[in-house]
């Protein structure tokens, strides 16, 4: 049984030159076998809040904790993190050229095991695991996300969560830019880690239609920064029947800037 | 893809392509159209080539050729004075390959590609001969002919000048490897023969305080494949200028390179592809990582297709990757076209920073901050690596790599 506590979690982002205030102030408790919907207006914080739990260097945690089971995860590097038991599936996953998925894969399981899996049961968990979310074997061979489609990249991110076993998983906008088959075989991913009811499972999204896949136990309306609401799964009901105008809506966001979700795309790799 | 249209719109004008720093590409193939003519002064002076290094001008280090080198660190072997000092040799030459001492003024010297510049003049006349490998005609080795030469330390200059001669149809590995300390002044002439399929692998893996410049004079016989790979690694300043010539249609050259620059360390790739014949292919492939104070590493492009090398198909690519914010890298690929009826043409050069990113998503996925480093280095230099297609050798490099990355606490 694990715990990821965030309480009075307050961040920035250096925005020309000075220090812009993102997240204002987040309390949250996600617990094993717990999935929590965090769903907000574009611009509201949500990928600042996930991209601050895994300690993204770009964020700076000004006031607030984050303890997983009792331990201090900010005073964590963003391995250890990893290690520690946090998993965060990208929005935009890194290219990485020259580094093959198979060797990508069995570095990570290695360093979050903490002992190199052996090689011919590492092979058949990897091949079994690649099946299960419709993965073609070639694909193992291929560069980390270099050439990838939407689609498989974010299939090679739930393929990791599968892998890697986290306590707690963040997905951020996993959805975003799936087409139905995908999302299905995403979901179903992510569904088959939460039966196992060891892993806490905190999804962020913009939209209502990954939760008729994953349905969540908890939804959290976020909103310039902080949670403004909080319900079952009904109140995503209602978000898919009003929006958030009842927040304020988009200007309810705050103001636009160099928020990840917007930034990452164009990260590509160096000298590449 | 060859197109006449092209021809008449190029045919009259020399194009000339020049292109530094940051991002660029350049691609020209059947569907270009030309730009205006280039102006005198853009246009590269007629490159000097002769034995007689007094046919060149002294060196100031204001000359295009030199204006990136760091000249008073190379000054003991611009000055020229003759030395007896010798590298140590070690070789291992398959049954069947020649290793013979050979006078000056032998006639398989007049044979060799002529030296570009006053540095390599100076290294064949002070050298007063050559040390000839040959690979017979037809002769197929199975295992490469590897040239150890060691400096031990003598401060005196090292002159010298190696021929690989490497007969019609037959098919070799040549590795060349330096190491120790040694100011060594060399030209490398490499003979393919008509048909024949080699490859040239030089690795410079020098001391720290090694100096070493020269050039290597490559011809590629008609329809002979020749690869040649370099891979610096060591030396306080290494300047290696390559040039390609071809002897006859269908030849085919494709040069690799990898380079790792420490701090302070001047590494320089300097390559000129001559299209003088027609229907030849030429591919460059270098790449160079680079951290530390003053990790500094040049790299020019120079190719030409002549008004009669109609059917080239030529691509260059330089990538470097800066590791650290300190480090510079000089990127200039530079395309100059007499003919339009080509197959292809085109370049890019590109130098970027480590990407924090990549360190960040391999990191959220447990793996600890150097090792993540060493797989993105890795990664960029994978294609490289395995390009060069000798095992053991692809073996130790990628060693000598994770070495570098090991000596500077990323």
């Amino acid at each position: 049984m694990s715990t990821l506590e965030i309480r009075d979690l307050h961040v920035t982002v250096e925005a020309d030159g000075a220090p812009r205030e993102i997240l204002r102030g987040v309390d949250l408790t996600v617990r094993s076998g717990e999935t929590h919907a965090i769903m907000g207006p574009n611009g509201s914080g949500k990928s600042t809040l996930a991209y601050s739990v895994a300690g993204h260097p770009k964020y700076t945690v000004t006031q607030g904790t984050v303890t997983l089971d009792g331990e201090d995860v900010l005073a964590m590097t963003v391995d250890e993190r990893a290690r520690a038991g946090l998993f965060l599936a990208m929005q935009y996953p890194v290219e990485v050229p020259g580094v093959s998925v198979s060797n990508f894969l069995r570095s990570a399981a290695t360093a979050v095991r903490g002992e190199a899996p052996k090689l011919r049961l590492w092979v058949k968990e990897q091949k079994e695991a690649m099946a299960r979310l419709e993965m073609d074997p070639a694909f193992s061979e291929r560069s980390v996300n270099e050439g990838f489609s939407g689609g498989e990249k974010k299939r090679h991110e739930i393929l990791q969560l599968e892998l890697l076993k986290p306590k707690i998983a963040i997905l951020d906008e996993t959805d975003s830019g799936l087409d139905v088959d995908a999302l299905r075989v995403v979901s179903e991913g992510v569904n088959r880690v939460r039966s196992s009811g060891e892993t806490g499972t905190l999804l962020i999204t913009h939209y209502t239609r990954i939760l008729r896949y994953i349905q969540p136990d908890f939804v959290h309306v976020f909103v310039a920064g902080r949670i403004v609401e909080e319900g079952g799964k009904e109140l995503a009901d209602e978000l898919e029947a009003n929006g958030y105008a009842k927040y304020g809506g988009d200007a309810a966001a705050v103001p636009a800037g160099p928020l990840v979700g917007g930034v990452l795309p164009g990260a590509g790799g160096a000298g590449s | 893809m060859a197109s006449s249209s092209m021809q008449d719109a190029l045919s009259t004008e020399r194009t000339a392509l020049r292109e530094q720093g940051g991002v660029t590409d350049g691609t020209l193939a059947a569907n270009v159209t030309p730009s205006t003519p280039a102006k005198p002064a853009d246009v590269r002076p007629e490159r000097i080539t002769s034995r007689d290094p007094e046919a060149y001008p002294a060196v100031t280090g204001r000359e295009e050729e030199w204006r990136f080198t760091p000249v008073d660190r190379l000054r003991v072997l611009l000055d020229g004075a003759p030395s007896a000092a010798q590298l140590q040799w070690k070789t291992e030459l398959p049954a069947g390959v020649e290793l013979r001492e050979v006078a000056a003024g032998d006639p398989l010297l007049d044979r060799v590609p002529v030296p570009v510049d006053r540095l390599s003049a100076l290294a064949v006349t002070r050298a007063g001969g050559a040390v000839v490998v040959s690979v017979p005609a037809e002769a197929q080795l199975d295992e490469p002919v590897v040239l150890h030469l060691h400096g031990s330390g003598e401060q005196d200059v090292v002159w010298g000048h190696v021929v690989l001669d490497l007969g019609a149809f037959s098919r070799s590995t040549v590795v060349l490897e330096y190491s120790g300390d040694a100011r060594y002044a060399a030209s490398v002439s490499v003979l393919v023969g008509d048909s024949a399929r080699a490859d040239v692998v030089s690795v410079q893996e020098w001391d720290r305080t090694a100096v070493h410049a020269g050039h290597t004079g490559i011809r590629v016989g008609r329809d002979a494949h020749l690869r040649a790979i370099d891979v610096t690694l060591g030396g306080d300043v290494v300047r290696l200028v390559k040039t390609v010539e071809y002897a006859g249609p269908g030849g085919d050259a494709e040069l690799f390179g990898l380079y790792f620059a420490d701090a302070a360390q001047h590494l320089e790739h300097r390559l000129f592809i001559d299209h003088a014949v027609p229907n030849c292919r030429s591919r460059v492939t270098y790449k160079g990582a680079l951290q530390g104070d003053s990790a500094r590493t040049v790299w020019v492009g120079d190719v030409l297709i002549r008004a009669e090398a109609t059917g080239t198909d030529t691509y260059e690519l330089n990538r470097n990757l800066l590791l650290t914010p300190e480090a510079r890298a000089d990127s200039v690929p530079n395309l100059e076209i007499e003919t339009g009826e080509i197959t292809g043409a085109g370049h890019a050069s590109a130098t970027g920073r480590f990407d924090d990113e990549q360190l960040f998503y391999l990191q959220a996925r447990g793996i600890p901050a150097d090792e993540a480093r060493r797989m993105v280095v890795r990664g960029f230099f994978a294609d490289i690596l395995q390009e060069i297609g000798v095992p053991a050798l692809e073996e130790r490099l990628l060693g000598a790599v994770e070495a570098e990355l090991a000596r500077v606490a990323l």
